[in-house]
C-alpha cells in the first residue's frame, strides 16, 4: 500500500482524511505545515503527497515548488477553494491532479490510485525508443533528450508516453483525461492543458512552436508528426 | 430619429418665437407711428385749409343777392391762393350753384357735409374717398354780424381739396416702416439662433448626461455654468445624481455583502465537511456492529454529511454564478457522446429508465463538465419527480430570422422528457428559482434544492436558454437550447 504523506493545516480534515485512508490500509504520516512536510519527505519517503493549498506560512503553492524542484514525487493538491484560480496556479507548479474539498475517502483514494497508476505497455515494442532528440524508455520510465535526462513529473511522464504509444493520432481532452488522469469524462481539462504547457516548456526546443506534443485545433493534442 | 426632431422643434420654436415678438414690435411701432404721422400730417393739411378757407370766405365781399358772375370771379380768386395747394372753390347760396373748376357742382361734397356747414358758422370739413382718390372737403358759412351775434347768410363756400400729396407721403412711410422691419427681423435671427444655442446646449449636455446615467455610470455630473434657470436645473440634476449614486452603491455593496457572506458561509462549512465526509465510510462501515439505536443515528449522520456537502457544494457554485466568477472552460466536444458518457457514470443505463435519441456526429463548444452538470439535473429531476422512462432527445436546429437577428445559427437542442403528471401550471414559472418546491408539503427532496437554478444559470454562460413546459403526453420537458459555437458567452 502506498505511503501518504498529508499536509493540512486544518485539524479535523488532517484527522478525517488521515483516518479514512489509514483504514484502507495506506500509510499515512500528516504534518500541519509545509515546512514540516518539507522535512517530513526525507524521513519518511512517501509515494504520494496530498498537499492543502492554503497553508499557514508556506503556502502550498510554493510546497509544490520545491517538491517538483527535488523530484517526481507525484503531487494531488486538496483545494478547499470555490476560486478556480488556485487549481490553475497549482497545476502551473507542478501538481499532477487535484480533489475538492470536502470528498469522500472514495475518492480520495481512487485519485491516489489513479496518479499512482502506471500507463500500460504497448505490448511488442522496444525497450527504449527514439522520437526525434528524445529517448523514451518505456520500461525503465526515463526520457532523455539528446542524451540528457529530463525530470518529468509523474503525470508529465504519463501523458508524453501515452502520446507518443501513437504518433500522430490525435486525443482529445476529454479521452486524455479518461486515459491518463482517469478522471469521468466530463472532468477538468486544464489539468491536460497545463500538463501540455509543463512538458512542452521541458522537452521543446521552443514552447512557442511545439514540435513533439502538437495542438489540433478543436480537437485536441497528438505526438508529432516530427 | 424621435429625439432629434424635438431638439429640432425646440430650436425652431424658440427662434419662431423670437421672430414673432420682433415682427409684433416691429409691426406695432410701425402701426402707432405711421397712425400719429398721418394723423399728424392730414390734421396739418386740414388746418391749414380750414383756416385759409376761413380766411378767404371772411374776406369776401358779398352782396346779396348773389351775382352769380362777381361771386365767381372771387372764387376764382379763392382758388388760386388755395392752402396749402390749389383747391376747387364751389358757392351755394339756396339754389345758386357757381364754382372755380368746370362743373358748378362737386360730386365729392356730401349732405353729411352741407348739413354740418348749416348747423357750425365757424365751418365744417370731411374726407372723402372718391374712385381711389382722397379729398379734403371744407366747407365754409359765410356770416354778417348783427350787434354780437354773427348770423349766416346762407351762402356756404366749399373748398374741395385732392389729398394725393398727403397720401404719397403716408404711403412713403408705410413702404419705409415696411423696408425697416424686414432688416430688423432679419437681425433679430442672429439673437434669436444665439439664445436657441446657449439654451439647447445646456439640454444637449442634460440629455447626454441622463442617458449617461441611464446606461449605468452613475458618477455623471454637469458642469454648472452661470446662475440662470438651467444652470439650476443642471444643479438639480447632480444633487439627484450624487444622491442616486450614494443609494445604488449602498445597495450593490449590501448585495456584495450578503453575496460575500453566502459564499463565505458555504467556505467556512467545507473544511469541518471535509473532515466529515472523509470518516462517513468508516461509520457505515462499523454501524453494523453498533446498537441498533447508535447504528440508526450513525447512519443518519453519515447520509446527511453526505447531503450537506451536495447542498455546500451547490451553494458554492450559484454563489459563483452570482459574483460573476464561474469560467466557461468550453472544448468542442461530440454531444451525443457527452450525454451518454453523462447517463453512464450516473448508471442510468436501464432502458426501462431511460430512453436515448441521441443522433451521432453533432460537434458543438461546449464546458463539458457544466454540460454534464445540467444533463445530469434535469434527468437526475425527471426521475425523481416524473416518472420513468425518461427519454432524452438530441438535435440541431436552424434559427430563422429571430429576434436576436442571428439568422442561419444553429443550436443544439436537448430534450428531457419525463412520463409523470407534468408540472402544475401554477409552479411552471418557479420551477427554475432557488429551493422552489413545486410541491409545498414535501419538505425536502433528495437533491439541494439548487439543481435546476444551477441549471439555468450553466446554460445561460453558454449564451443559451432552458424552457420548462409540459408535452402532449403530459410529462414534463425540459428544453436546452445552446449555440453550437459557444463563442457568444465568452465575453
Amino acid at each position: 500500500m502506498p505511503r501518504v504523506l498529508l499536509i493540512e493545516d486544518d485539524p479535523s480534515v488532517r484527522e478525517g482524511i488521515g483516518l479514512g485512508l489509514r483504514r484502507r490500509g495506506h500509510e499515512v504520516r500528516t504534518t500541519p505545515t509545509g515546512e514540516a512536510g518539507l522535512a517530513a519527505i526525507g524521513e519518511f519517503r512517501p509515494d504520494l503527497l496530498l498537499l492543502d493549498l492554503m497553508l499557514p506560512g508556506m503556502n502550498g503553492v510554493q510546497v509544490c515548488r520545491q517538491v517538483r524542484e527535488a523530484g517526481q514525487l507525484p503531487i494531488i493538491m486538496l483545494t478547499a477553494r470555490g476560486d478556480d484560480f488556485d487549481v490553475v496556479i497549482g497545476l502551473e507548479a507542478g501538481a499532477d491532479d487535484y480533489i475538492v474539498k470536502p470528498a469522500r475517502t472514495e475518492v480520495i483514494e481512487a485519485r491516489i490510485r489513479a496518479v499512482l497508476r502506471r500507463i500500460e505497455e504497448p505490448a511488442g515494442r522496444a525497450a527504449v525508443e527514439f522520437q526525434g532528440d528524445l529517448a523514451i524508455d518505456r520500461a525503465g520510465l526515463n526520457v532523455a533528450k539528446a542524451g540528457e535526462r529530463m525530470a518529468l513529473a509523474p503525470s508529465e511522464l504519463k501523458l508524453l508516453l501515452y502520446l507518443s504509444a501513437a504518433p500522430e493520432q490525435v486525443f482529445s481532452r476529454q479521452q486524455l483525461l479518461e486515459q491518463v488522469w482517469e478522471h469521468s469524462y466530463h472532468g477538468d481539462a486544464r489539468l491536460v492543458d497545463a500538463c501540455v504547457r509543463r512538458l512542452r516548456n521541458k522537452i521543446e526546443d521552443q514552447p512557442g512552436s511545439p514540435r513533439y506534443i502538437q495542438t489540433v485545433r478543436g480537437f485536441g493534442y497528438r505526438f508529432g508528426p516530427l | 430619429m424621435s429625439r432629434r426632431k424635438a431638439r429640432i422643434g425646440l430650436r425652431t420654436r424658440l427662434v419662431l418665437a423670437f421672430l414673432l415678438v420682433a415682427a409684433i414690435s416691429a409691426a406695432t411701432t410701425a402701426t402707432l407711428a405711421y397712425r400719429a404721422a398721418r394723423t399728424a400730417i392730414l390734421k396739418q393739411a386740414q388746418d391749414t385749409a380750414v383756416s385759409s378757407l376761413r380766411d378767404r370766405v371772411q374776406r369776401l365781399g358779398t352782396s346779396l343777392p348773389v351775382e352769380t358772375q362777381s361771386l365767381r370771379e372771387q372764387l376764382l380768386a379763392i382758388a388760386r391762393q388755395g392752402k396749402p395747394r390749389t383747391w376747387v372753390v364751389f358757392a351755394e347760396y339756396g339754389s345758386v350753384r357757381v364754382s372755380s373748376g368746370t362743373s358748378p357742382v362737386s360730386t365729392v361734397i356730401t349732405p353729411a357735409l352741407r348739413e354740418a356747414a348749416l348747423a357750425n358758422p365757424h365751418g365744417a370739413f370731411q374726407r372723402v374717398d372718391k374712385g381711389g382718390t382722397p379729398y379734403l372737403t371744407v366747407a365754409m358759412p359765410t356770416v354778417f354780424r348783427a350787434g354780437k351775434t354773427a348770423r349766416p347768410t346762407g351762402l356756404v363756400v366749399y373748398a374741395v381739396m385732392p389729398l394725393n400729396e398727403e397720401e404719397i407721403q403716408v404711403r412713403a412711410m408705410v413702404t419705409a416702416a415696411r423696408d425697416g422691419a424686414f432688416p430688423g427681423l432679419a437681425a433679430a435671427l442672429v439673437p434669436a439662433l444665439l439664445a436657441a444655442r446657449s439654451v439647447l446646449r445646456p439640454v444637449r449636455d442634460l440629455r447626454k448626461a441622463a442617458r449617461n446615467m441611464g446606461s449605468g455610470r452613475l458618477d455623471t455630473r454637469i458642469p454648472v455654468k452661470g446662475s440662470d434657470e438651467l444652470a439650476d436645473l443642471a444643479r438639480t440634476f447632480n444633487e439627484s445624481a450624487v444622491e442616486l449614486e450614494r443609494t445604488v452603491g449602498e445597495l450593490r455593496a449590501a448585495e456584495a455583502r450578503a453575496r460575500r457572506f453566502a459564499s463565505d458561509v458555504s467556505h467556512e462549512l467545507r473544511t469541518p465537511l471535509a473532515g466529515m465526509l472523509a470518516v462517513t465510510e468508516v461509520l457505515d462501515e462499523d454501524a453494523a456492529r453498533l446498537a441498533p439505536d447508535t447504528a440508526a443515528a450513525v447512519r443518519l449522520i453519515s447520509a446527511e454529511t453526505g447531503k450537506l456537502a451536495v447542498l455546500v457544494e451547490d451553494l458554492m457554485e450559484i454563489s459563483r454564478f452570482d459574483a460573476r466568477a464561474a469560467e466557461l472552460n468550453a472544448d468542442e466536444v461530440d454531444v451525443a457522446q457527452a450525454i451518454r458518457k453523462t447517463l453512464t457514470s450516473r448508471h442510468w443505463t436501464d432502458p426501462a429508465q431511460v430512453v436515448t435519441d441521441l443522433p451521432e456526429g453533432i460537434r458543438a463548444r461546449l464546458d463539458p463538465r457544466r454540460f454534464d452538470v445540467v444533463v445530469a439535473n434535469l434527468v437526475g429531476n425527471a426521475l425523481r419527480h416524473g416518472s420513468a422512462p425518461v427519454t432524452v432527445r438530441l438535435r440541431t436546429e436552424t434559427c430563422g430570422n429571430g429576434p436576436t437577428g442571428d439568422h442561419g445559427a444553429v443550436r443544439v437542442v436537448t430534450e428531457v422528457e419525463d412520463s409523470g403528471p407534468g408540472i402544475p401550471a401554477d409552479a411552471l414559472p418557479h420551477i427554475f428559482e432557488r429551493f422552489y418546491k413545486a410541491d409545498a408539503a414535501r419538505t425536502r427532496s433528495a437533491g439541494s434544492g439548487l439543481g435546476l437554478a444551477i441549471t439555468l444559470e450553466n446554460v445561460r454562460l453558454h449564451g443559451g436558454t432552458v424552457r420548462a413546459a409540459n408535452g402532449p403526453a403530459g410529462g414534463a420537458v425540459f428544453t436546452v437550447t445552446i449555440p453550437l459555437t459557444g463563442e457568444e458567452a465568452t465575453e
